[in-house]
């Protein structure tokens, strides 16, 4: 009876392992990956800088203390990395993390919970004269401490629903102790990490290229024996060289002209991974600008835009195509399209809702013709088809809109100073969580990102609110509740389309998962080239 | 002679003095500065005056405009370009890595166009008329028609379409591999030497046919004198003189100005610096990249009015 159970188990492993090698499953080790990145950074400090041309060939070199599970599609689910397991206390204040040992940095020294704890105190209480990005996105942080070589503790001044998801980021590469207290600024300039890969150059303007770590701590990562990102900003160059097989894959993502274009000259060569993206262009009204202040301009203007008929047209000339609230559609504390569909701007009848928005511009005294500016930033994709689309769509309740094309660099310094009428503002996080996707829709007063320069006591209220509550049933309903004011009783904003991912890459890579965010899974230790 | 190139070369001074003030002033005027290029462009939800305000004072722009230009002007005076307001990396660093690249391509692209423009510049001349003529005059209008950067386009996409391959997107320097170097850069020059080789063929032609019209040309070939002796010894030597004016300024050009070329081809170069320069408002590296080019340009026409009297015996300068 027991030889006939080994051999079904026998059988049964054999039936479970033959055709993972067969479909090319097992990891392979080897290769080097080469990608295009689109921008460069300005300098390697994750901690300073915030664009995904740094997290994409810089990455790799780093370890966060968590990170977001390579697996996860939908991008939230939080993983160990340098820390091993959390517990949190019941008054849900402290958040205790059991740091991993034998992690070494590329110069042979043990990583232990003063390095974690240095690297915190960077990001959130820098010494003086040297500034943080990130210092405001844990402002409910007290202290961080590191009792001993494995323990980092972390006080906050109340519950949060969001802390876990923070500590999250990408950009919070573990450092070493010694060299931030030597020199805060050491790690502008310099790369030396735990990460899965060692660097060994940056060539300005060119490239940069990196090496497997052979005594990385998670034994038999990675499969690469290294990585080459190149810098090319033109987007038709970054498609010739992932059709001409010169890279593998760009991780920012691609068009959806450039998607069915390598789909039909590589063919099965290129597999495609789509996801909803973490971004979202919409539009700021200045409230301080007349007609603007009035509600009822506001709600006619999100009343006017089809957004259904936009995602099905524009989603297949440009990166949007979901209709979406204040949160990724699909992801936790999204909207059902069903209850989004109640919204003002969001109703499926067009006509009822184009009917509407003439009715309270009337109502309000905008008379018909009424002409404004729309201000519009000078790139492509998606902004032009979009701002193109949104005059459009204005002028079928019989506004006059014009246009204004402003220079990348120059257009936050416009908004800032309150130098337009309406605009076009863009909203984009590394991970889908609402205290990040949402703070830059509360009051001027505590949010300089609030060009419009709106105060709502009631929407501060409701993010507070959302912000503290560790219970993500209660969460969820103050996120709508936070969604409906903001989108359809006081309309501040009005979102345009969900950006849309499209990753065609060659089907040679295995072992990366598109997620709602560019700025995921660039960690690279999962990524592995079949021969 | 010497003389004369003491006072050009001491006039340049000047120049670059007025070039180095009114970029100076006009990059100040356009809206924006690197820190809000850095901070504000990436959709940041937490942004912090504090974090500005410290940059600002750290890069010296919160310094009133008179005490930021008597710095720079002092800094230029020492040959000091300063540090990149966008990497923190000295300056002539950054350039130096670029130079190789572009200097590279310019010089390629001057000798594919040199190569063209004046054989076939001379032979429709020569050919006044005929479908020799004709067939010159086509292919450098449509030199002149198609930018080098469409041109770059068409000769990536059919190199995919015929041979499924790309030229390589890391440069490698000539010495290092030459025919690595050469997989990637004789493409661009192509493209950027055949739309330069356009004015230049035209120039030649034009200047050729007035040349050829000269009483000393008609009497060289009525002394009897062949042909090709009289095209070579008397007409090209007076009608290269203006074509000679074209290459040389288009060379200056080329040093910094293939911006969008260099996009297509993803070529490291100056031209790309330059735009990455003034997007990121990093006024320190625009500044010097200004005075790279105009330097560039007022040497060029320096050497051009030397070579003039080296090409042309009867020109004297004092």
């Amino acid at each position: 009876m027991s030889l006939i159970r080994s051999l079904f188990a026998l059988v049964a492993t054999l039936a479970l392992a033959v055709p993972t090698t067969v479909l090319g499953q097992q990891p392979h080790y080897g290769g080097e990956l080469v990608f295009p990145v689109p921008s460069e950074p300005p300098s390697y400090d994750g901690h300073r800088e915030e664009t995904f041309g740094l997290i994409h060939p810089i990455a790799p070199f780093y370890n966060t203390l968590l990170r977001v599970d390579p697996n996860d599609k939908s991008g939230v689910k939080p993983a160990p990395s340098l820390a091993e397991s959390w517990t949190v206390s019941p008054d849900g204040k402290t958040y205790t993390f059991k740091i991993r040992t034998g992690v070494k940095f590329h110069d042979g020294s043990d990583m232990t919970a003063k390095d974690i704890k240095a690297s915190y105190d960077h990001i959130i209480f820098p010494p003086p004269g040297f500034g943080s990005i990130r210092k405001g996105q844990y402002a409910d942080v007290e202290s961080v401490e590191a009792p001993n070589a494995t323990t980092v503790v972390f006080k906050l001044k109340h519950p949060s629903g969001s802390f876990i998801a923070s500590l999250l980021s990408p950009y919070n590469f573990i450092y070493k102790a010694d060299i931030l207290a030597k020199d805060p600024h050491w790690y502008e300039t310099h790369i030396m990490g735990t990460g899965p890969f060692i660097f060994v150059e940056h060539v300005k303007g060119s490239h940069v290229v990196g090496k497997k770590n052979p005594n990385y701590w998670d034994k038999g990562k990675p499969y690469l024996d290294g990585f080459r990102a190149i810098f090319i900003r033109d987007s038709a160059a970054q498609v010739a060289a992932v059709r001409g097989e010169r890279a593998q894959i760009q991780f920012r993502g691609f068009t959806p002209a450039a998607r069915d274009d390598l789909k039909r000259t590589l063919g099965d060569k290129i597999t495609v991974q789509e996801s909803p993206w973490d971004c979202i262009l919409y539009v700021s009204i200045n409230h301080k600008k007349k007609p603007f202040d009035d509600p009822r301009v506001r709600r006619a203007l999100t009343l006017a835009m089809d957004r259904y008929q936009a995602s099905a047209a524009l989603s297949k000339i440009a990166i949007v195509k979901d209709v979406a609230g204040v949160q990724v559609p699909g992801t936790p504390y999204a909207t059902p399209p069903d209850d989004l569909a109640k919204l003002a701007g969001y109703w499926r009848d067009i006509g009822k809702s184009r009917a509407e928005a003439k009715r309270l511009l009337k109502e309000a005294g905008v008379p018909e013709g009424f002409a404004f500016t729309f201000s519009n930033r000078g790139i492509p994709m998606p902004y032009e088809p979009l701002g193109v689309w949104l005059i459009d769509q204005w002028r079928q309740i019989g506004l006059n809109v014009t246009q204004k094309v402003i220079e990348p660099a120059a257009y936050f310094g416009v908004l800032r100073k309150g130098d337009f009428e309406t605009a076009m503002d863009f909203q984009c996080g590394y991970i889908v969580e609402p205290d990040l996707d949402m703070y830059r829709f509360t009051s001027a007063s505590r949010n300089p990102a609030n060009y419009g320069g709106y105060e709502d006591p009631v929407l501060d209220k409701l993010y507070d609110e959302q912000s503290q509550s560790t219970s993500p049933e209660d969460r969820k309903k103050i996120v709508r509740e936070f969604e409906k004011r903001l989108l359809d009783e006081q309309a501040h904003v009005l979102m345009t389309l969900q950006w849309h991912r499209i990753i065609p890459h060659s089907s040679k890579l295995h072992g990366w998962q598109v997620t709602p965010s560019h700025y995921l899974n660039n960690t690279l230790d999962t990524v592995w080239l079949s021969p | 002679m010497i003389v004369y190139i003491a006072k050009r070369l001491l006039l340049m001074i000047p120049t670059l003095i007025g070039v180095a003030i009114l970029t100076f002033v006009l990059l100040r005027v356009v809206p924006g500065d690197v820190v809000e290029a850095r901070y504000l462009t990436q959709g940041n939800q937490f942004q912090s005056q504090e974090l500005m305000d410290l940059e600002r004072h750290k890069l010296g722009l919160d310094q009133p405009l008179w005490k930021q230009f008597t710095t720079y002007m002092a800094g230029l005076a020492r040959l000091d370009f300063g540090l990149s307001m966008w990497t923190g990396a000295p300056i002539t660093e950054e350039i130096k890595l670029r130079f190789v690249l572009s200097l590279q391509v310019a010089i390629m692209a001057s000798i594919i166009a040199t190569l063209l423009a004046i054989p076939l510049g001379i032979l429709a001349a020569v050919k006044q008329d005929t479908w020799v003529d004709y067939a010159v005059r086509v292919f450098s209008i449509a030199g002149l028609a198609m930018p080098s950067f469409w041109l770059g386009i068409l000769m990536i996409l059919c190199m995919l379409l015929v041979f499924h391959w790309v030229p390589p997107m890391v440069f490698t320097p000539l010495w290092v591999s030459p025919s690595e170097n050469l997989a990637q850069l004789i493409w661009p020059a192509l493209a950027v030497g055949y739309r330069y080789s356009a004015v230049s063929t035209r120039m030649m032609r034009s200047s050729m046919l007035e040349v050829l019209r000269e009483d000393y040309i008609r009497t060289a070939r009525a002394k009897g004198l062949w042909l090709k002796l009289v095209l070579v010894r008397h007409a090209v030597k007076n009608a290269i003189l203006p074509v000679i004016t074209v290459l040389g300024l288009e060379f200056a050009f080329l040093l910094g100005g293939l911006v969008v070329t260099e996009q297509v081809f993803n070529l490291n170069g100056l031209g790309l610096l330059f735009v990455e320069s003034i997007s990121h408002r990093d006024y320190t590296m625009t500044q010097a990249l200004v005075l790279l080019v105009a330097a560039a340009t007022v040497l060029a026409n320096f050497v051009i009015d030397i070579a003039y009297a080296w090409v042309d015996p009867r020109i004297h300068y004092r």
